[in-house]
């Protein structure tokens, strides 16, 4: 296990420090000087631009304005917003807990239908629960979440006025506003991933279902709810854990435009404000932040896979 | 589902085992491409994808012969007027017909689609087909810049590029297209392992041909099949990222209609003119639905042991 774990981690040190290289170069893709973006009304006087030139290291080398940026970020500093002046990692730990906390929800909505309904399309293959199954699962795949989440606030709080349509408690504050609030969009981000799981589901269970334990568990008389739940389910979850975990970038991608239609003042509205504000610092670092999350997310998910599978918990 | 077992028994063998020796006679009249055709033309939905994508093409390059008034004509007499006889989907909070936005919609959306999946296509395949038949450093480097790419999430890269390229079409396509290599270059990769291994590799290696023109002329031929999957799948999720990127304002820029930024707008207007956020999000939802049935009955049509 310690092993594994070794391996893994020199695998992802490379991964995080090229996508660190990545995160630097989005800057240069900046059309024009972020020095005359900086500067705003005084973009006009030469000696306010070289002073932002040098506080921001941008008169030196690439390599070397890389270098100091990596280990501000190893220090946990990822900058200060151009606009709101205040410390970018202090922003996304304001922002993150929201974004957590409509992830959670979501994942866990995406569990209870995707798993659920996987094991029904399995166990039913090529009937009609199976077709039904496959019908809802690529419906979901192919709706928009924004366009679910706009039509979802339409019939559930504009027609029948049950939930809120827009805004955040925290769960701190009143945890019944908390989830009147969030079980709306979490269930609009849920919606894809469900479908996702429900596919990873179906297709690992039907290889179960095929192996000899299971048509011995039914030839020694087990009723079918148990050959499947307790003897075929146990085993063909090992896959959807590190399958699923890959959705999380799924996730994250759907809490952007989530948090967009539901005005939720998470990590993802947090984005595309600094986009709209030119504010850079925060975009970098929102990318950063989210691709160390997911590889760090990723590599939990690969531990589990050995801690639940036993075949390869000795190993 | 209606072919018996030995039938599909022979399309599967024959597909795996396409070898100069199992040329086409009389007692096997059928070419791999040929079987894959006839398993997908056997695909009801697949096929009824493939005609409401063919529908979706008409209507966007005819768009201008089709579409009853002009998409960006604003008329201050007809403002948020629900659906009618004379404007079958309603108008919009500038009177602008909303069919005839739609219709010119479909054009930003499909051309988005196909043009960002052949930009990624373009990185993509020849990165993998590198990776892939060089190996060595040149596969572990390339393999890493990818695990970099993927490890950012598909649409906050997308959102990020797009932010720093500029908020308009093209540099959404291009955003989305770059984001989507990675997946290109990793389904090449793998495909162009699993070819190198096969004899008729071996074959050209022995006569003496020089590895790039291996790689273009027998591993690339026989790869195509998992890279047109992938395509087809690309294209939908590409018309959700542009839609997307236009709903976030980051995509096509008013007044030039797009299905996304048409949602961003109604969003405003969700009690007052409901039509407003409907019609757009089916066009989005029916276009993206049909190149999921099409790229999942390929898949299936392409290679039947996954079914």
């Amino acid at each position: 296990m310690r092993g594994f774990l070794g391996t893994r981690i020199a695998q992802i040190i490379p991964t995080l420090l090229l996508v660190s290289v990545l995160v630097f170069c989005l800057q240069q893709l900046m059309p024009g000087d972020p020095a005359l973006v900086m500067a705003g009304e005084e973009r006009g006087d030469p000696q306010v631009l070289a002073q932002i030139r040098a506080e921001l290291w941008l008169d030196r080398p690439l390599p070397v304005q890389y270098l100091h940026w990596m280990g501000n970020v190893l220090q946990g500093n990822l900058g200060y917003s151009w606009r709101i002046r205040q410390p970018v990692s202090q922003l996304i730990l304001e922002k993150l807990p929201v974004t957590l906390q409509l992830g959670t929800m979501a994942f866990a909505i995406a569990v209870l239908i995707g798993v659920p309904a996987g094991i029904v399309a399995a166990v039913q293959r090529n009937r009609f629960w199976d077709y039904v199954a496959n019908a809802i699962g690529l419906a979901g795949l192919s709706t928009p979440t924004f366009w679910l989440g706009i039509m979802l606030i339409l019939l559930v709080s504009v027609d029948l006025g049950w939930l809120p349509p827009s805004g955040y408690v925290s769960l701190a504050e009143d945890w019944r506003q908390s989830l009147a609030t969030t079980i709306m969009p979490a269930f609009v981000l849920g919606n894809a991933i469900a479908a996702i799981l429900m596919r990873h589901t179906r297709s690992a269970m039907l290889t179960v279902l095929d192996q000899d334990y299971v048509r011995t568990a039914r030839a020694k008389g087990l009723r079918e709810f148990v050959v499947v739940l307790r003897h075929a389910l146990r085993n063909a979850l090992i896959p959807v854990v590190t399958l699923g975990a890959l959705e999380l970038g799924t996730l994250f991608s759907g809490a952007v435009l989530t948090e967009q239609v539901f005005s939720i003042p998470g990590f993802g509205k947090m984005i595309v404000d600094a986009v709209f504000n030119r504010d850079y610092p925060v975009v970098q670092g929102v990318v950063l932040v989210t691709a160390f999350l997911y590889v760090m997310l990723n590599l939990l998910a690969d531990v589990l896979y050995v801690v639940i599978n036993p075949r390869l918990r000795g190993a | 589902m209606s072919q018996p077992a030995n039938a599909k028994q022979v399309a599967a063998m024959s597909t795996t085992i396409a070898t100069p020796a199992l040329a086409p006679t009389a007692a096997m009249p059928r070419s791999p491409a040929q079987l894959a055709l006839r398993r997908f033309l056997h695909r009801p939905v697949a096929v009824a994808g493939l005609a409401v994508i063919v529908l979706f093409i008409g209507v966007a390059i005819f768009a201008p012969l089709i579409a009853p008034y002009d998409p960006i004509a604003t008329s201050w007499t007809a403002i948020r007027k629900a659906p009618s006889l004379a404007h079958w989907m309603g108008t919009d909070e500038n009177g602008r017909d909303v069919l005839s936005r739609v219709i010119f919609g479909a054009r930003a959306s499909l051309l988005a689609g196909v043009v960002s999946v052949l930009i990624a296509a373009g990185i993509g395949v020849p990165a993998g087909l590198l990776a892939g038949f060089a190996g060595g450093w040149t596969d572990v480097v390339l393999s890493r810049i990818v695990d970099a790419m993927l490890a950012c999430p598909f649409l906050i890269l997308a959102i990020a590029l797009a932010a720093f390229l500029g908020p308009d079409l093209t540099n959404a396509m291009i955003a989305i297209g770059v984001s989507t290599a990675p997946r290109f270059m990793r389904v090449t990769r793998a495909a162009t392992l699993d070819a190198s291994s096969n004899e008729y590799v071996e074959a050209a290696r022995a006569i003496g041909n020089p590895a790039w023109r291996i790689a273009v002329r027998h591993v690339l031929p026989n790869i195509v099949p998992p890279i047109m999957v992938q395509g087809t799948l690309a294209i939908a999720a590409a018309i959700i990222a542009e839609a997307s990127l236009s709903f976030l304002g980051l995509g096509q820029q008013p007044p030039d209609p797009s299905w996304g930024s048409m949602l961003n707008s109604a969003q405003r207007f969700l009690s007052q003119a409901p039509w407003l956020a409907v019609f757009p999000g089916l066009g989005i939802f029916l276009a993206v639905l049909s190149f999921n049935l099409v790229g999942d009955g390929l898949r299936d049509a392409l290679d039947p042991r996954g079914r």
